[in-house]
């Protein structure tokens, strides 16, 4: 590739030896969004791999029928654990991990508007997380270990009162789920000022990098779903501690008070989720495709809108309840509306694809296969969006089936290839193409294999969360595909941390702009310096290093 | 392609200037809308359960109208306002008095929750655990409480550091941010008010 031509960034950073205390001192002091964004990151896979290995254990229990690998109680916990893990201390990190790192960079700011609530944010979340699995030590007191919380990652009421629930692994988990609630909160709003805040010259909002946008977006929804998720978990910490009632059925208080309360937060996080991941695909696929994305002002405007839409689904998960005709009418229609806006984003993506000059890089292969994968996951959202149809198949694997197809086959999905995108940047060296090749192929084999198959046992009428289940109903030879899918998966997310880690000595050097983009991150050096830009960058269009690279034919003429 | 000398970094000649808004500002604004979500939800859950104790006290028994905490909380919204407009002003000293009686207007509005509260504990025997009325009632007008209780903390700080010479007329921006939560939380006390000991009753 050409020599692309670059900032002028005067580094001073010391490249030499420290002791280790030093390096740990600088990482846990740091208020940099660089680094913190790393440590969300790497604090996300490593507790994406303590859930994934719960998932496994699950998936070996359930595998054959009549099994005792573990018992009941400790499957309960696993469910409960994975589910909580995976989106609290997974999902949640890893998109504002790439939200810390990229944003500033993106829009060519030097650091977050607030630095130090940055650093904040990141501990109180860092210590949810530990703070959930010191339940496993603290559970029942130090001589009763071995309990953790077992309530579901949903905690529906009654059953998390002090009565059903003694000990204290249920008040670990919402102690854990209200920092993270915090910690999330606090991001966001640093996210909001800075994009508001510390554009650089000539970034208007009409210029943004779409990866901003949707981070902007997401941040907005976490403002006003994730405080209801704090606010309840306020209430039930007053009803274990104080003996409150909000949820206390006995004393007139409501259990679906609470389930309304934990969607109002549920639903939207969702596409708190997914919007960064669309995100990644919306900086990727252009670049991949060697084209701008079709449609900026639709992308925007669908995005804005699919984040006006989630505020007002959520009762959607509770069907089941018996909310009333007019109730069910409301949500089914609001559910199936959301498909627009989501509809015309595939529809922009396509229409980018289209006469490209596609490049099959890795980064690109995980954008590919994100596509069609959501697809599959919003048609099955469609179906079950439909009350009657919801009736028959709520809490059955194919719900677990549907939402895993969202959250695994679009979000994370589209958050790999994010990484093998950003890794140069991050790191200065290229990953891996050809283990790259050999995770996308084994996990996206290994995901189709799991949860395609998972559908079928929950259209038998599998419900979700038994822990075990008798011969001849049909459900046996599916589950054990479906257990092999994850073997399949887990090899593959083994292969892609080998893969980061042997990239990170052994990989080719990067230089300032392996992929040729056009967004102002690729504009500083690789691994960025501290403070990222030594002179303020002004941009005149979309794609700024377009416009550098090809002074004959400015982006501006066409906007 | 060929090496180029870098367009990005030059300052544009000659365009209109790039004014964006203050992060303090935004900051605040995001916090809000944050917190307003979080009252949202206990205010729902009073609305929810008003009428649906299982046993007494009920609020129209026992819950009488705070009047002079409401009247002090709301003017105190005018006075915070005026310490902002004097310190614009570069008028450090009447900006100074402003929070003083702002400081002064929410500490009597926090008594007349304790007066309250005692009233209810020790004369009625009501608390948190009695009936729902009790558990709505205390979260959310002690979740109003505890934001009241942490504006007058940093009321208070700013009027020692005012006291103390440390406050500029460049400090004026800061001082609005902090009038800016000021005003919410009068603002959710409206609501409170109205939800609490109008609807309730």
């Amino acid at each position: 590739m050409a020599h692309a031509p670059v900032l002028e960034v005067i580094d001073r950073t010391q490249r030499q030896r420290r002791p280790p205390f030093d390096v740990m001192y600088e990482w846990v002091s740091t208020v940099d969004h660089k680094k913190l964004g790393l440590m969300y990151i790497g604090y996300a896979l490593v507790f994406l791999v303590i859930a994934g290995f719960e998932a496994t254990l699950m998936r070996i229990q359930l595998a054959v029928p009549n099994n005792h690998f573990v018992s009941p109680q400790v499957f309960n916990r696993l469910f409960t654990m994975h589910g909580t893990t995976m989106i609290f201390f997974v999902a949640m990190p890893m998109v504002f991990g790439f939200g810390n790192y990229l944003v500033p960079l993106m829009i060519g700011a030097r650091d977050m508007a607030f630095p130090r609530l940055n650093a904040f944010s990141f501990w109180i979340s860092a210590f949810g997380g530990l703070l959930m699995y010191f339940s496993y030590l603290g559970g029942d007191g130090l001589y009763g270990m071995g309990s953790a919380p077992d309530v579901g990652w949903f905690a529906y009421a009654p059953l998390t009162a002090k009565v059903f629930s003694p000990g204290h692994s249920t008040d670990y988990w919402t102690l854990a789920v209200l920092l993270s609630g915090v910690g999330s909160t606090g991001t966001a709003l640093n996210i909001v000022t800075t994009t508001i805040c510390l554009r650089c010259k000539g970034m208007k909002l009409s210029r943004m990098p779409l990866f901003v946008w949707l981070m902007l977006t997401a941040s907005g929804i976490v403002f006003v779903a994730v405080s209801p998720l704090t606010a309840a978990q306020i209430m039930l910490v007053l009803d274990r501690y104080l003996g409150a009632h909000f949820f206390d059925t006995q004393a007139g208080g409501s259990a679906v008070l609470w389930m309304h309360f934990f969607w109002i937060f549920g639903h939207p996080e969702v596409y708190v989720l997914v919007l960064p991941a669309f995100g990644c695909v919306n900086e990727i696929l252009p670049v991949f495709s060697r084209k701008a994305v079709f449609g900026y002002p639709a992308m925007v405007a669908a995005s804005v809108g699919i984040g006006f839409i989630s505020l007002s689904v959520w009762a959607h998960h509770m069907f089941t309840v018996g909310m009333g005709p007019a109730g069910n009418t409301f949500f089914v229609f609001s559910t199936m509306v959301i498909s627009v806006p989501t509809g015309i984003k595939i529809f922009n993506w396509l229409a980018t694809l289209w006469g490209g000059k596609i490049i099959y890089k890795v980064p690109m292969m995980f954008c590919i296969a994100f596509l069609f994968q959501f697809l599959v996951a919003g048609l099955t959202g469609i179906m079950l969006s439909a009350a009657p149809f919801n009736w028959q198949l709520s809490a059955s694997y194919f719900v677990v089936a549907h939402f895993h197809y969202v959250i695994v086959g679009a979000i994370i999905t589209a958050l790999f290839g994010g990484f093998y995108y950003w890794y140069p940047k991050v790191t200065g060296r290229m990953m891996s193409e050809t283990l790259g090749k050999w995770h996308f192929w084994l996990f996206i084999i290994g995901f189709h294999l799991t949860f395609d198959f998972m559908h079928i046992p929950g259209l038998l009428g599998m419900p979700r969360r038994i822990y075990t289940y008798e011969a001849g109903r049909g459900w046996e030879g599916w589950n054990l595909i479906v257990g092999i899918g994850a073997i399949f998966q887990a090899v593959g997310i083994l292969i892609f941390v080998y893969n980061m880690v042997r990239s990170y000595y052994r990989g080719d050097i990067a230089g300032h702009d392996p992929w040729d983009a056009w967004t102002l991150e690729w504009a500083t050096p690789s691994p960025p310096p501290v403070y990222n830009f030594a002179v303020e960058p002004t941009v005149r269009s979309r794609r700024p290093l377009w416009d550098l690279k090809h002074p004959e034919d400015q982006d501006e003429n066409y906007e | 392609m060929m090496q180029t000398t870098s367009r990005i970094p030059i300052s544009a000649q000659g365009e209109a200037a790039w004014v964006l808004p203050s992060r303090g500002i935004i900051g605040m604004a995001c916090l809000i809308v944050a917190e307003s979500a979080i009252f949202m939800i206990f205010v729902v859950a009073y609305i929810y359960y008003i009428g649906k104790s299982l046993s007494g006290p009920t609020p129209r028994e026992v819950l009488e109208l705070p009047i002079l905490g409401t009247v002090c909380l709301l003017s105190s919204s005018f006075t915070v306002h005026a310490a902002v407009s004097a310190l614009r002003k570069n008028n450090v000293r009447t900006s100074t008095l402003w929070l003083a009686a702002t400081v002064l207007l929410g500490a009597v509005f926090l008594m007349g929750t304790a007066r309250e509260w005692y009233h209810l504990i020790v004369d009625f025997g009501l608390t948190i655990r009695t009936n729902l009325f009790g558990t709505t009632f205390y979260s959310l007008v002690g979740l109003h409480a505890s934001h009241v209780v942490i504006g007058l903390i940093m009321l208070t700080v700013t009027l020692a550091l005012a006291a103390s010479g440390r406050v500029r007329e460049e400090h004026a921006e800061r001082l609005e941010v902090l009038s800016l939560y000021w005003h919410f939380v009068d603002g959710v006390w409206v609501v409170v008010f109205t939800v609490v000991y109008i609807l309730g009753r």
